[in-house]
């Protein structure tokens, strides 16, 4: 058994925030540095150049990337042996987006109900996803999520004779109908399986994957990379103003499911995909 | 084609100005977004002025995030512009010769450009950082108690910008990716 006192995890969650919004993990980095070197539309090789001189404002000037920080979403994985000391862990973790967003200049976009749309004014309460794993360490993972593309991601519950056909049409009509609202190049995260709220979490989760990975396995590292060439197909382009370079990345992740069902779901994320992960 | 577009925006520029064109203005906006627009279209509908005289200008669908000290202004690109849709109309019907965001339009707002001899402009959507650097001043005007959704005057420079629907109702959106589909 491990004592840990939340303060860790606030302190953690804070710093992580300012630094997510200011920083893209270099995998995307990568990402975006290519699409510029493979984009073939001239007005879409200036708006990645334009993307990556924000990259660099952002991160040398500190200057939030987007100005969209979005909610944050928080996965965290808490060891069987971990025991919480001095408060509770989700105060803990709202105290930690509280502070992030406040002290480092970060923009308050959450309402306090979905109806009455009064802003809470520190961007909390966190979006918090918890899972129980072996051992006794604590793992966060921090996905800001702006609502631009957000707002594009779409579930399906298709029927199982549908099948993997069903899973590309899905996918690609949900790209194409995000269109410029997501602020393309965009990152697609695919959840196929489990149950209408598990598929969508999977989708979530995949977003936060380094997107220089494939899936594990075999058929579904290769629905990654045939969807990626599918969207790229597309022309939408950088900023929807027409081009190739339309995704960055497909992410996929699976789960078994009902005899019955074949969920998919699809989670846009733009080309300002943040992710920052910490173990404590 | 590259011009250099002063504001407010003239009717001969707005007219002048083809989908496709990349502008770079200079010159005051306006920034508002959902929150803004909701209390706007309420005041109309209850037959009171608007804060500011929308006449002539140019809105920016911004949502900046807090200032740093001795900055001017947070991160401060475009937020999507169709959650505006509802409201342009009525918007570009009393005057408005502009609007900067990103994202694609409804046919009642083409309408409403074309009607108008109005402009609908796309900045780069995750580009905050670099957009924040063209602004040069900002105050807020309205609704301070909205927070980053304020209305606020903003004087920019050479803020780059792609016409998206011009005033003859062309939409780049539904055309761009045709040269590009395979
Ligand atoms: S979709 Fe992404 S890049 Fe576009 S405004 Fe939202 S957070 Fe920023």
């Amino acid at each position: 058994m491990r004592n840990i006192d939340v303060s860790e995890i606030t302190a953690a969650v804070r710093e992580m925030c300012i630094e997510v919004n200011h920083k893209l993990s270099p995998d995307m980095v990568g990402k975006l540095t290519d699409a510029r070197e493979r984009e073939e539309s001239p007005l879409g090789r200036q708006i990645l150049g334009q993307l990556i001189e924000n990259m660099d404002i952002a991160r040398e000037e500190m200057i939030p990337i987007c100005q969209d920080t979005g909610m944050a979403v928080i996965f965290l994985e808490v060891g069987q042996d971990v025991h919480f000391t001095g408060g509770d862990i989700e105060d803990a973790v709202n105290q930690g987006v509280r502070e992030g967003y406040t002290e480092g200049y970060l923009r308050k976009s959450v309402v306090r109900d979905p109806i009455d749309r009064v802003n809470t004014g520190d961007n909390t309460p966190a979006v918090i996803h918890y899972s129980i794993v072996h051992g006794e360490g604590v793992k966060i993972t921090l996905a800001p999520k702006g609502f631009g593309s957000e707002n594009m991601s779409r579930l399906f519950m298709l029927k199982p004779a549908q099948g993997i056909e069903g899973v590309k049409e899905a996918v690609i009509a949900a790209v194409a109908d995000a269109g410029p609202n997501a602020c393309p190049p965009m990152v697609v995260g695919v959840g196929v399986g489990g149950t209408f709220e598990k598929c969508a979490l999977l989708a979530k989760k995949a977003l936060t994957r380094n997107v220089n990975e494939r899936s594990k396995i075999p058929y579904v590292a290769e629905l990654e990379k045939e969807l990626l060439e599918k969207i790229n197909c597309l022309g939408l382009g950088p900023g929807g103003l027409g081009g190739r370079m339309t995704a960055l990345n497909v992410a996929v992740e699976t789960y078994p499911t009902h005899i019955a069902g074949l969920p998919v779901a699809v989670n846009i994320c733009c080309h300002v995909n943040r992710h920052i992960s910490r173990e404590i | 084609m590259d011009r250099h577009i002063s504001l407010p925006l003239s009717d001969a520029d707005a007219l002048s100005l083809k989908a496709g064109d990349y502008v770079y203005l200079t010159g005051e906006l306006y920034t508002a977004r959902d929150a803004a627009h909701k209390r706007m279209y309420d005041a109309l509908n209850e037959g009171k002025e608007l804060p500011v005289d929308i006449k002539g200008q140019v809105v920016y669908y911004l949502g900046p995030t807090p200032a740093r000290p001795g900055h001017v202004i947070g991160s401060a690109g475009p937020t999507t512009s169709s959650r505006m849709d509802k409201y342009a109309p009525r918007l570009l019907d009393l005057g408005l010769k502009g609007m900067v965001g990103k994202g694609k339009r409804t046919q009642e707002v083409i309408d409403a450009v074309v009607r108008n001899g109005a402009v609908y402009f796309a900045a780069v959507g995750g580009a905050g950082a670099l957009l924040s650097k063209c602004i040069k001043k900002a105050e807020v005007v309205a609704y301070d108690d909205l927070g980053t959704e304020a209305i606020r005057r903003l004087q920019v420079e050479n803020l780059p910008v792609i016409v998206v629907i011009d005033s003859a109702g062309t939409n780049l959106y539904a055309t761009a990716a045709d040269k590009w589909r395979k």
